[in-house]
């Protein structure tokens, strides 16, 4: 009786929360015309959420790179394919590990800080003094920073790709002895500009609106309190790494 | 907005776009929509499992791209549209195309074997000697076969 009335209340809070979530899209997407006037505090928040995030990018990035290297080098040296392992290595981060991972650490690193922070503002009501002053807080403080994550994400994509690639030829050529030649040259007959490539971005696009709404999104519905605020910062996590991992099948089954 | 954040920002999207750009130009097919070509079509009975974006070679060196491969209605074969760079526009008319493997498993190609003639492919020709695809199976049935009817004489 009580599982079921748990199973019920949970169906209903899920669906409550996604169409909270989906209201707070609409709301934030009729302030952005209004927030693209004021770019200062976009490139501020590009420089929070991206600029930040750069260091922790690009050492996931790297040894991403460099491991899968490693991995794919020792199984397919077995079988006489290592000469394979550029194209491999390339079409599983442009395609899918590239814009996944850097998803997922998007949301550990700046998710969680937008969450807290928004969070914050509302704990010591920053944000209704905005309100008192007539200051739309909405479209001075959450659309900037919902803007800020949808334009780092895809750069940071990119960079996490172009390091991962360059780690993946170290480990590949400079460790495991196969020839620069054969690392590089089989890569533009397999890699596709539009269908690899740029829908590693397109999914990483989503990948930001995704990140930035929800990390917004719990940190404006947050309790005023500050147990609230951690659990908010907990539920970005969660929430984002699930909804990342979901919307990433919906979308490499659109693009196939 | 103070100045190092300005430059840590300016520095993001910079290297954020500077790695696309190596994306893009470095690993992907990118100069294989670039350039100006001309097409030339070719008939044939069998393309096996020749793909489009599958290169063109002369003489071992890639000269263009196929662009696309259809079946004609009525003549029930496969008709493939390739593009050839507009540098390589003195390959003789009666040259003829094969479709060949790049090794044993490989990926199809064609290939552009030379003729004699003194008139060029241009823009919308065909090319009119062709040579399908090896498709192993049919090889195999016809070792097969031929074993078998050797072995009853």
């Amino acid at each position: 009786m009580s599982l079921v009335r748990q199973f019920r209340e949970g169906a209903v809070d899920f669906f409550a929360s996604f169409g909270a979530a989906c209201l707070f899209m609409l709301r934030m997407l009729a302030d952005t015309p209004r927030a693209l006037l004021r770019p200062g505090l976009i490139f501020r928040q590009v420089h929070v959420v991206g600029a930040n995030s750069l260091v922790l990018i690009m050492m996931a990035g790297l040894f991403v790179g460099m491991v899968l290297s490693l991995q794919f080098y020792n199984t397919m040296a077995k079988f006489g394919a290592e000469q394979s392992l550029g194209p491999v290595v390339v079409l599983a981060l442009v395609r899918e590990l590239g814009p996944v991972v850097t998803a997922l650490l998007f949301a550990g690193r700046a998710g969680t800080a937008l969450a807290s922070e928004i969070g914050l503002m509302k704990a010591t009501e920053q944000l209704a003094g905005m309100e008192m002053m007539a200051v739309d807080p909405i479209r001075y403080v959450i659309v900037p920073r919902f803007l800020g994550a949808f334009i780092a994400m895809p750069l940071l994509t990119a960079i996490f790709n172009a390091i991962a690639i360059l780690g993946a030829w170290f480990v590949a050529v400079q460790m495991m002895g196969l020839d620069g030649g054969q690392f590089w040259a089989p890569m533009p007959d397999n890699v596709d500009v539009f269908d690899d490539v740029l829908g590693g971005v397109l999914k990483s696009v989503f990948f930001g609106a995704a990140a930035g709404l929800l990390a917004v999104f719990e940190g404006y519905r947050a309790h005023p309190t500050a147990e609230g605020v951690s659990r908010a910062t907990t539920r970005t996590v969660v929430i984002t790494a699930m909804t990342v991992l979901v919307l990433d099948y919906m979308l490499t089954a659109m693009l196939i | 907005m103070n100045r190092s954040v300005e430059f840590a920002t300016g520095l993001f999207i910079f290297l954020g776009l500077l790695a696309l750009f190596f994306l893009i130009t470095q690993t992907t097919n990118i100069q294989a929509y670039g350039g100006d070509g001309y097409t030339v079509t070719a008939r044939f009975t069998n393309v096996g499992s020749l793909k489009a974006r599958a290169p063109v070679a002369l003489a071992g060196v890639t000269i263009g791209r196929v662009e696309n491969i259809a079946v004609d209605p009525q003549r029930l074969d496969a008709v493939v549209t390739m593009t050839i760079d507009s540098r390589y526009d003195r390959i003789p008319f009666d040259s003829s195309a094969a479709i060949l493997t790049s090794g044993l498993l490989g990926e199809k190609y064609i290939g552009i074997q030379p003729g004699a003639d003194t008139e060029s492919l241009k823009q919308g020709d065909e090319i009119l000697f062709t040579q399908s695809a090896v498709v192993l199976e049919n090889l195999i049935s016809k070792y097969l076969f031929d074993s078998a009817s050797g072995g009853e004489e």
